[in-house]
């Protein structure tokens, strides 16, 4: 199974990546490499194995821990906004999405 | 002591400069000024992406000011050390090595970081590094390319490779790293330092850039065992701001115990007294497994050598060897670069050019801005391994890739399980080669399979540790480092430190200095 360049465009559009004509010849290049040897993991029969999301499920039961629905941060407004690119009163500033 | 303190500061190690202190032989301050000076005449190494000069010294003489008091925060009160750029900490910028967090501010520091400034340390500035934590070399920082100490035509390895470099070149003793498939053990191996990667939830990874959340772990990075445990002590606890952080851990003798700084200490220390029975084989009763699968064709000659002479050596200190099989060891390789992309792009989605970080000059739309910003904002192996996650996540693929290696996760897990049944620990090479020459690799692919050793720990949640263990010089114009790799199996990491701490005593190749940068 190979990737074809359409796929390697629909790709980057999930993923939200502008790609160069040969950066996408490039990627395309690659990523067929890189599934020849995905190709050895998907034959292997794994039917009835259990999925291992997340390490220590391996040996005990992990649970997701919840906390109480509270307020644990104080309002940091302003250190928390000073990185946005754009910004005004508050609001992170975007291109106008809805005419 | 006298002797001690008659070596130049940045010989002592960690606990040596923390004696120092403690004696009044030194100050905090006197540190700090030597490492600032000494990466000062360094800089051509890389090591640093920002070295915060004001904030290092006006830490140290506060921690000077509380010695003087009597109110040490203890043993690393007033050490100084640097932190791997996918920190974040408050005060220094956090970069990631991207250009997409080029002069980011974080409002807050990392758990870890936070930890370690309870604990007093001093931080010295941030840590080059591949970009996101992605790479093996430290050829993808988007900054500046980290220098092999032993050889500066040489990579460091990575993705930690600032973090290695700076102490393998003695620029300060220890260093914190993160380690997703092999970040602190590989660049630990390939520049002749000590190094940890512990069990997945020992330490906390809020604030920790994400690359892959069910592999990230932190971890120090060291010269001798003594300080990878001295910092990692410090470093791990449970923080209910990381989901994934653990609540107990589990002591060698089996005793669950709360998980927060001081447990390692105290548990090394019991097996430590332990040990004090048979002073001339420390590691009597241990059993070391042997899998065979780390030790075939695809490894250099000097690296077998120097593994199995390490094997020896762990033998003599009463150790017993035991053959054991990780049958799935090769297809840890598409495992992890299935699992690990898919989790780094759903992580890296948050860089769109709103909150923080990197926004295009000129787009059209919203989906435009998105597309360029984040065209302009990641390197080429980023880039690679997004799409290839958001391939493997994507509607009628789940299954065949996500979903298929999370189950041969499993069995990599299992297969730990079925070998940590006749053996303690796992031993075996960290990286296939020594250091590779900068700029001689052009194939990404080649890129991954050299991380076979390391992968399956991380994919299993294992703790896992790199000592140094001999020296390669066939054909080559500088000796070139090798490391040791040992497997615990969950929370076991003081029954790696304490291995650790037997072969360092009975070996010197921890204590070897690149010449050039004496």
């Amino acid at each position: 199974m190979a990737l074809t360049p359409t796929e390697v465009s629909r790709i980057a559009q999930l993923a939200r990546l502008e790609l160069r004509d040969d950066e996408q010849a490039a990627m395309l290049t690659q990523l067929n490499e890189f599934f020849a040897i995905v190709e050895k993991m998907r034959a292997v029969d794994t039917s009835g194995v259990e999925p291992l999301y997340t390490p220590l499920s391996a040996i005990e039961d992990v649970t997701l821990r919840l906390r109480e629905d509270t307020v644990t941060e104080g309002d940091n407004r302003e250190a928390n906004m000073a990185n946005a690119p754009a910004r005004d009163e508050g609001l992170f500033l975007v291109p106008k999405v809805i005419e | 002591m006298s002797a001690m303190t008659a070596l130049p500061l940045h010989d002592l190690t960690l606990a040596q400069q923390s004696q120092a202190l403690n004696s009044g032989q030194t100050t905090s301050v006197a540190l700090t000024q030597h490492a600032l000076d000494r990466i000062a005449a360094h800089a051509a190494l890389g090591a640093f992406l920002h070295v915060d000069a004001d904030g290092a010294l006006a830490a140290a003489a506060a921690a000077d000011a509380r010695r003087a008091a009597g109110q040490t925060l203890g043993p690393l009160d007033g050490v100084p050390i640097a932190h791997k750029d996918i920190f974040v900490t408050q005060g220094q910028p956090t970069t990631a090595a991207s250009k997409m967090l080029k002069g980011y501010q974080s409002p807050f520091d990392a758990t870890v970081v936070a930890q370690l400034k309870a604990a007093g340390v001093v931080s010295v500035g941030k840590l080059n590094c591949d970009e996101f934590a992605m790479g093996g070399a430290n050829e993808n920082s988007a900054y500046a390319k980290a220098r092999n100490p032993w050889d500066t035509t040489r990579i460091p390895g990575g993705s930690s490779g600032g973090s290695a470099v700076a102490v393998a070149a003695r620029l300060v003793a220890a260093t914190t790293g993160t380690d997703t498939g092999g970040s602190i053990r590989q660049p630990a191996a390939l520049t002749g330092i000590t190094g940890i990667k512990p069990t997945y939830g020992r330490c906390s990874r809020f604030g920790m850039i994400a690359f892959a959340s069910s592999l990230d772990q932190a971890g120090p990075m060291a010269r001798t065992d003594e300080d990878c445990a001295l910092m990692l002590d410090a470093m791990s606890g449970f923080d209910e701001r990381d989901a994934t952080s653990a609540e107990q851990v589990r002591l060698h003798n089996g005793d669950l115990t709360a998980n927060r700084p001081g447990v390692i200490g105290r548990d090394l220390a019991a097996l430590s007294l332990a040990q004090l029975a048979d002073p001339a084989r420390p590691l009597a009763g241990l059993r070391v497994g042997v899998p065979q699968e780390f030790f075939g064709d695809g490894v250099s000659a000097d690296v077998l050598a120097a593994t199995r002479a390490a094997l020896a050596q762990l033998e003599a200190l009463g150790a017993t060897l035991v053959d054991v099989s990780l049958p799935r060891t090769e297809l840890s390789i598409p495992v992890y670069y299935i699992i690990a992309p898919a989790e780094a792009s759903s992580n890296l989605s948050r860089f769109d050019g709103v909150k923080f970080g990197h926004r295009a000059q000129k787009y059209g739309d919203l989906n435009d801005m998105y597309r360029k910003t984040r065209a302009e904002g990641f390197g080429p192996e980023v880039k690679r391994r997004i799409m290839i996650g958001a391939y493997v996540l994507s509607h009628g693929y789940y299954d065949a890739y996500y979903l298929q290696a999370q189950k041969l996760r499993r069995m990599i897990a299992d297969d730990f399980q079925a070998a940590f049944k006749v053996c303690d620990v796992i031993a075996g090479p960290v990286a296939p080669t020594v250091a590779r020459a900068i700029g001689s690799s052009t194939d990404p692919l080649q890129e991954y399979l050299a991380d076979i050793f390391t992968l399956p720990a991380s994919l299993a949640g294992l703790p896992g540790m790199s000592v140094p263990c001999g020296f390669s010089d066939s054909g080559l114009q500088r000796p070139l480092p090798i490391g040791l790799q040992l497997i615990g199996n969950y929370w076991q990491e003081a029954q790696l430190l304490h291995a650790a701490h037997a072969f360092q005593q009975a070996t010197d190749w921890h204590q070897r200095q690149p010449a050039a940068q004496a």
